[in-house]
């Protein structure tokens, strides 16, 4: 009996990955565990073995292909005696109960591709008119936004688990190392309190460190320097001395990696006086505010997300491209509901316009890109306009953004509303790891169609 | 006063140098002495932990420094302003909460930082000092200079995992840093004795391979002779050092601790028989370097020096309310 092999998910987000390589050929025999191909995921080149035995029978995807989604057929095995010429010509889809990455897929709907079509109405344009534009990953321009720091200043550099041998564990550093070398780009051992602590220190005695959490989750180990150290120097030394550098990573769920792996801390640092909290959805917003982050002379909390690397967006071809803080990105304008949100919540936000049009309903739609400072006056102006509001975001209900948003409308516009602030949240549960109730547990565009047609009566 | 036998014959301290710890030492412990008299009066709120007992520590260190050498510590941190230069004045009205105040009232006892003066705080949370001590060594070797920065911390402070983490890193990137264990034998009131059974804290940079050696801190001399050799060590880029400084602090933990965890005799042994301030008292007494007029003439300089803080401190005015608003971000 013939078995199909599988193009695997190597990692909690991958959802398609490039064969880079055959390591057997049709006709050779394999035993279980042989390494039989390496393919390239959206993090790193990973060797992938056989579980079976047998012989090579037919090579189904070439070496080299790109974009193979999780699930396809890549070649088919026969067991010792099978003849390959009595394989059917074409494979059949690989049946959906053996689906490796449902989940993931699911959960993140919007791949690369699929986040272009949202429609964007650039209303505060980032930049002039009539610049040229290319399309890049969220995990490129966070990459070329370092770089271009790193080349103009010389007292920036990296620190944090695997950014420089390892070229990144989500390959945000990549060839970081080799551009700038290990006195620049430093691999830490596993010790988030202690290496927290000791950039805060270097950036006391002149330095300016990006500090790599490798997720935001292992940044609780290091919360009291964050905190202590570096947002309340300055004011403790009555403005002699603080901390200019970055802190940032992964935050957020990923995609099925259990409770301790999955938790949104943007209104946690959102609550710190002496922080800055950045946390971007595009990657022109995820390149021009790490320029800017970098450069701040402030301690920056940048929250970036799992998910979201691999999306590719356009991004100015400006030589020094920068986005500065407190300046919402209105992505959609409307007159009938303003829904204000910031990183992956955009999604659910943008999805769930696009379905409210269909309906009739024309919501503007808000990215705030910093959460400290926020930019209230453009939240304000347009629930003035609109006079309802939903807010979403991925983080737990209570003390959220939305929570402080709402009290904030309502204590400034509180005559323009024609209905409460719904806040659009994550559930309050520590993340499962079932597919079905992680699913239930994160924000859904559902939950932010429902909540809009709530406050628009319909 | 209690005769004791004078330390270790060292006949090639000059009378300048022995005079000038004499002074240093003598000025942390009457600013410290008036510290604890106006905390008594409601003039210092909050926390306030005195250096009393432990003056030859830093004094000692202090003086195997160079211009441009960098401190950082914890709380207790009077002694290490006073010692490193910073004007009795600004440290006084800061624990007063004045305008005059090295962080303009901002900061208080536990908080306070000189860039002039290479002072890094100053910081509350146990052990938090001991990273970021390493991380300023880290910035000057980044920099490429020969500077080295002390980072003193505590026997409680040495139970502390980032402690751990900070050797780590410091011996693997060979940082230019003096790890100082301030052993005063008590976390607040818990005694080393109950709270570890490792109690050699020097020997325990052995495991990231850092050297280090245990030091007499009652005797400014031995100190002095100690710091210099470790500074020799991480000069000449050989990596961190780690001197553990035996002490005792006279006073308790803080102004609200009653110390019922050690008796009086305890104490008063300590004093009468290892003081620090009455060695060198001692030791120029009987090398002929000073009269005891001399001296006398000396504490009343330095009485002066400590009522013009403590009279700058109680006129200084409290900051202006808009102060509450400003150095919460640099201007981006």
């Amino acid at each position: 009996m013939a078995t199909e092999i599988l193009m695997p998910a190597l990692s909690p987000t991958m959802e398609e990955g490039t064969l880079a390589k055959w390591l057997v050929k049709e006709g050779d025999t394999v035993s279980s565990g042989d390494i039989i191909a390496e393919i390239e995921t959206d993090k790193a080149t990973m060797e992938f073995e056989a579980v079976d035995e047998g012989v090579m029978g037919k090579i189904l995807i070439t070496e080299g292909t790109e974009g193979v989604a999780v699930n396809t057929p890549i070649a088919v095995l026969l067991e010792d005696g099978e003849d390959a010429s009595a394989l059917p010509a074409a494979s059949a889809p690989a049946p959906a109960t053996e689906a490796a990455a449902p989940v993931a897929a699911e959960a993140t709907p919007a791949p690369a591709q699929a986040s272009a079509p949202v429609a964007v109405v650039e209303v505060t344009p980032d930049w002039p008119e009539g610049t040229a534009m290319k399309t890049m990953t969220v995990r490129e321009a966070l990459n070329s936004a370092m770089a271009e720091e790193m080349r103009s200043d010389e007292t920036v550099y990296l620190m944090g688990e695997e950014v420089a041998e390892y070229q990144g564990a989500y390959k945000i550093s990549q060839g970081l190392l080799d551009e700038f070398g290990d006195k620049r780009v430093i691999d830490t051992p596993i010790t988030e309190h202690g290496f927290t602590g000791l950039a805060v220190g270097a950036a006391f005695g002149g330095l300016k460190p990006i500090v790599e959490f490798m997720t935001f989750n292992f940044a609780m180990q290091a919360i009291d320097h964050i905190i202590n150290s570096a947002a309340k120097t300055l004011y403790m030394s009555g403005g002699q001395m603080g901390a200019p550098m970055v802190f940032r990573g992964p935050n957020g769920a990923a995609a099925r990696v259990g409770a301790q792996h999955s938790q949104d801390y943007a209104a946690w640092y959102a609550q710190i006086p002496g922080l800055k909290v950045v946390m971007p959805y595009s990657a022109s917003d995820a390149k021009g505010l790490l320029k800017t982050a970098i450069r701040d002379p402030n301690p920056v909390i940048f929250l970036e997300n799992e998910i979201l690397y691999g999306r590719t967006f356009d991004v100015p071809d400006l030589e020094d491209f920068t986005v500065p803080f407190g300046k919402a990105r209105i992505w959609r304008e409307g007159t009938d509901v303003t829904i204000v949100s910031f990183g992956i919540g955009m999604q659910y936000a943008l999805e769930a316009a696009d379905r409210l049009a269909e309906d009739g309903i024309s919501a503007e739609v808000i990215d705030l890109r910093t959460l400290r400072p926020i930019d209230y006056d453009t939240v304000l102006a347009s629930v003035m306009k609109t006079n309802r509001c939903v807010t979403v975001e991925e983080g737990w209900p209570v003390g959220s953004i939305g929570n402080h948003l709402s009290a904030h409308i309502m204590q400034h516009a509180f005559d323009y509303l024609d209905a409460p602030v719904i806040n659009c949240t994550g559930k309050d549960v520590p993340m499962p790891y079932a597919a079905n109730l992680e699913k239930l547990a994160l924000v859904t565009t559902d939950e932010v169609v429902n909540a809009v047609k709530s406050v628009t009566y319909r | 006063m209690a005769a004791r036998k004078s330390t270790r014959a060292k006949p090639n301290v000059s009378k300048d140098e022995l005079l000038g710890h004499y002074k240093e030492m003598l000025l942390i412990r009457r600013f410290e002495e008036k510290a604890g008299q106006l905390y008594g009066m409601g003039l210092i709120g909050g926390f306030c932990h005195l250096y009393i007992g432990q003056e030859a520590v830093v004094v000692g260190l202090e003086a195997a420094t160079e211009e441009g050498d960098k401190r950082v510590t914890s709380y207790r941190d009077h002694g290490h302003m006073l010692a490193c230069g910073m004007d009795p004045k600004g440290v006084m009205a800061e624990l007063t909460g004045r305008e005059g105040g090295y962080s303009k009232g901002k900061g208080g006892s536990m908080h306070m930082f000189s860039k002039e003066k290479h002072f890094y705080g100053g910081h509350g949370i146990v052990g938090a000092q001991v990273p970021i001590g390493a991380g300023l060594a880290f910035s000057d070797k980044y920099k490429g200079n020969d500077r080295v920065t002390f980072t003193y911390f505590g026997d409680g402070a040495a139970n502390q995992g980032q402690v751990y983490e900070a050797y780590n890193m410091a011996e693997l990137w060979m940082l230019p840093v003096v790890f100082v264990i301030e052993n005063n034998q008590y976390a607040m009131g818990t005694s080393t004795k109950r709270s570890t059974k490792s109690p050699s804290y020097w020997e325990r940079g052995a495991a990231y391979g850092i050297p280090g050696e245990e030091v007499d801190g009652m005797d400014v001399l031995a100190v002095k002779a100690a710091g210099e050799k470790a500074v020799a060590h991480c000069r000449a880029g050989k990596g961190p050092y780690i001197l553990e400084v035996k002490t005792y602090r006279y006073r308790g933990h803080s102004m609200s601790d009653p110390a019922k965890y050690r008796t009086r005799e305890e104490v008063q042994k300590m004093r009468d028989e290892r003081d620090p301030i009455e060695q060198v008292r001692e030791m120029l007494l009987t090398g002929g370097h000073a009269t005891e007029d001399d001296l006398k003439s000396i504490d009343k300089d330095i009485k002066a020096v400590v009522n013009d803080a403590a009279e700058f401190s109680k006129t200084s005015p409290e900051p202006a309310l808009e102060e509450l608003w400003t150095d919460i971000y640099v201007d981006a």
